[in-house]
């Protein structure tokens, strides 16, 4: 994956820099179609997302630090679970993905722009109404969506309110938008590489976005046909979840998670690409098994289509179908191990230093391989049993998306910020940002498991008493980590003012690709000429 | 100059090629979507993965061997819609037949309410798989109900298990839902097909 630019390039930057007129003032951000601005409002997008999304998982962890009910009603509490839920997943992380592939995809291939700018614009410009239809069914009577973001039917059927219609309106526009943004990943990236950039030598960041790419594509549809069922039964009579009927509400959870599981792929195999990029740049070192690391995407990605029973043993299975889809599930910890080990092994005896996107980096590849490891119990179908709905299930998947989507969000955040903004981030407070996150995003979610395997159900506003000890440290590291975050915010803003030291063009020692080929902050439009790989 | 525009022209038509396909395959995914629920309706009803029993006579067991070597129990479940106050249980909570021997339970069926109403029962086995080897030649499922105010109903089913029913099957239930459906009414008359 070496990639070589000829000197010829900073002759092209000083041309961009007198074509970089564009309109002032909110016009610049309503209109804009250029890459950097999109990818720049969907990044505050999500984060903005991830405060309200974060908000309400604080309210779940206040109401949860006492047995009994102190602070919020069941149905609130039911409502919290739900839009914490639906938030982080369609409004945090992936369109702060969204947001990595617009500024750096172009970037990476050397090209010019994504290859569909006044679609991207729609892309990001349609999702603040999605959010704003979704969060305003809050004021409904009976209040916004309490059936958790899986949607059951026929919790979001016969028992839900008519907040309901509103929650299927803004996951189409949020689908629409997703797959907007995919097919404009997947035609960049075929059409837009710079000339000698073939696939084989796109960084892995562009590598796994392509992939994610497709996932979206195949499975987004699929979301929109289920929420579309679901408003056509509460609404139109239909039955195609409702057995009275003749339909059946186990086949909603059976499309559900043919969507769901891609989901939870396409919400890590852009981490994947992030931690592929900062690792050998901080350890000094090539990616070790580049080639293995894009057929084990690839593979994870083919995978996913195939295990998505495992969310539903409890709903009785043949037996045959159990074992399928249990060694199906254990089946992608292969390629996800081949990545662990690759990444493990750029690593080794490699000239490691620790700036704050390694760290990150670092607690990911462990926090997630943990995240791992408790996915591989739970495919384990006899045991699931057990495990299923309780509080080890939730460990589980914030150690994955937590851990693992966040902490790459971030780690790739604090990488490229030289490179957005042209200032070096605030060391200081970054390094604080991440031991405050890494120990209280311990305390949240670890005690978790302990609370899951002794039997505390998951969704569920009171418990038993002797839960209450873990529940406390548990709600002590919510808080601690969630107000963490905050000191991302300042780090953010501090950036975003050009308050720092002046970011070199590559301020990475070991760093590689086109990205760092142009000046920090990077020019407003860059690659105008291909670069030559 | 020329060669660059060409080469724009070129990533034009490259690109509404991609575009047209992946706008294919999105309009693909969403059929599809709608397409598993009768693939799903279908692959149950080969494999009995939902445990879903047909909803139609079976023929009698004339010439069937009755394998008396072998006991099956048949545990009865029943229940009714939430919200909707009538009684309905069967005689027996479970029987224990051998295969091919034909076995008649009664269900009763009160409507507490001062209402008529339609009722209609839904059937479903599990473990799923037993599903494809009960035979019923006679159910109250088969049709709907009509239940004048406070009427109560005796309803026989009738049934036997295929002798092919596999080994390690020694115990399944049989679980009935009961739904109104006098507002549906006739409409739905057709449902079971």
């Amino acid at each position: 994956m070496s990639t070589t630019v000829s000197d010829t390039h900073s002759a092209h930057d000083a041309h961009d820099d007198h074509h970089d007129h564009k309109p002032t003032g909110i016009k610049r951000w309503l209109f804009t179609t250029n890459h950097k601005d999109i990818g720049s409002m969907y990044l505050w997008f999500s984060f903005l997302m991830f405060l309200v999304g974060g908000s309400m998982a604080l309210m779940i962890r206040a109401e949860l630090f006492q047995p009994g009910m102190q602070i919020i009603d069941p149905h609130f509490f039911n409502q919290m679970t739900t839009m914490h839920g639906v938030i982080m997943v369609f409004g945090a992380v992936m369109p702060a993905f969204v947001g990595l592939a617009n500024w750096m995809i172009p970037m990476m291939i050397g090209a010019p722009d994504m290859a569909l700018p006044r679609m991207n614009n729609w892309s990001f410009w349609i999702l603040p109404f999605a959010f704003l239809i979704m969060l305003s069914s809050f004021f409904m009577p009976g209040g916004a969506p309490a059936f958790g973001w899986t949607f059951y039917a026929p919790l979001s059927t016969t028992y839900s309110t008519d907040s309901t219609a509103l929650f299927v309106f803004s996951m189409h526009i949020m689908g629409m938008s997703s797959i907007m943004g995919a097919i404009n990943v997947i035609v960049t990236i075929m059409n837009m590489r710079a000339p000698g950039m073939n696939y084989m030598k796109m960084p892995l960041f562009v590598w796994t976005w392509f992939i994610t790419a497709f996932l979206l594509i195949a499975v987004m549809p699929v979301l929109a046909g289920v929420v579309t069922m679901v408003l056509t039964d509460k609404y139109f009579g239909t039955s195609f979840f409702d057995a009275a009927g003749g339909g059946d509400p186990v086949l909603f959870q059976h499309l559900f998670w043919f969507f769901g599981h891609p989901e939870v792929y396409i919400m890590i195999l852009p981490s994947f690409g992030i931690v592929s990029a900062i690792i050998p740049a901080f350890a000094r070192k090539p990616l070790f098994g580049y080639a293995s690391m894009v057929y084990a995407t690839a593979s994870i990605a083919g995978l996913s289509f195939l295990v998505w029973a495992h969310h539903m043993f409890t709903t009785g299975m043949p037996t045959f179908a159990s074992l399928f889809f249990m060694y199906m599930t254990m089946l992608i910890a292969v390629p996800t191990g081949v990545k662990v080990f690759n990444w493990v092994s750029t690593m080794w005896r490699g000239a490691m230093t620790f700036e704050t996107p390694m760290l990150f980096s670092l607690a990911f590849v462990i926090l997630f391989t943990i995240g791992g490891f408790s996915g591989i119990m739970l495919a384990i179908t006899p045991v699931d049993y057990q495990y299923h709905d309780t509080y080890f299930v939730v460990a589980h998947f914030h150690y994955v998306l937590v851990t693992g989507a966040v902490f790459s969000i971030m780690a790739a955040a604090y990488y490229w910020l030289p490179k957005w903004s042209g200032v070096m981030y605030d060391d200081f407070l970054s390094k604080l940002h991440f031991w405050c996150s890494l120990i209280s995003v311990n305390i949240l979610f670890f005690p978790m498991h302990f609370v899951g395997l002794a039997g505390m159900p998951r969704r569920i506003p009171d418990y038993a008493i002797q839960f209450a000890d873990i529940n406390q440290i548990v709600s002590i590291g919510g808080f601690l980590f969630g107000f963490s975050q905050l000191i991302f915010l300042a780090v953010a803003l501090k950036c975003a003012f050009k308050k720092g030291k002046p970011a070199p063009a590559k301020p990475w020692e070991g760093a590689e690709g086109l990205e760092w080929t142009v000046p920090s902050p990077a020019p407003y439009h860059t690659f105008d000429v291909p670069p030559k790989v | 100059m020329s060669e660059h525009e060409s080469n724009e022209q070129k990533h034009e038509r490259g690109n509404s090629r991609v575009i047209t396909r992946l706008l294919a395959s999105v309009m693909l995914m969403f059929a599809f979507g709608f397409a598993l629920v009768p693939l799903y309706e279908k692959f149950c009803e080969i494999t009995g993965f939902n445990g879903r029993t047909t909803n139609t006579a079976s023929q009698t067991n004339e010439g069937m061997n009755v394998d008396e070597t072998r006991v099956v129990t048949v545990e009865f479940h029943t229940r009714v819609s939430r919200g909707i106050p009538w009684e309905f249980h069967p005689e027996v909570r479970s029987i224990r037949v051998h295969p091919g021997e034909v076995k008649t339970v009664n269900f009763i069926i009160e409507n507490r309410t001062d209402k008529a109403v339609i009722a209609q029962a839904l059937p479903s086995v599990s473990p799923g798989e037993a599903s494809l080897y009960l035979n019923k030649t006679e159910c109250f499922c088969f049709e709907q109900q009509p239940l004048a105010a406070g009427e109560r109903a005796v309803m026989p089913m009738q049934f036997y298990l295929d002798p092919d029913l596999p080994d390690r099957i020694h115990r399944f239930t049989l679980s009935y839902m009961m739904y109104d459906l006098t507002e549906q009414g006739q409409a739905t008359a057709n449902l079971s097909e």
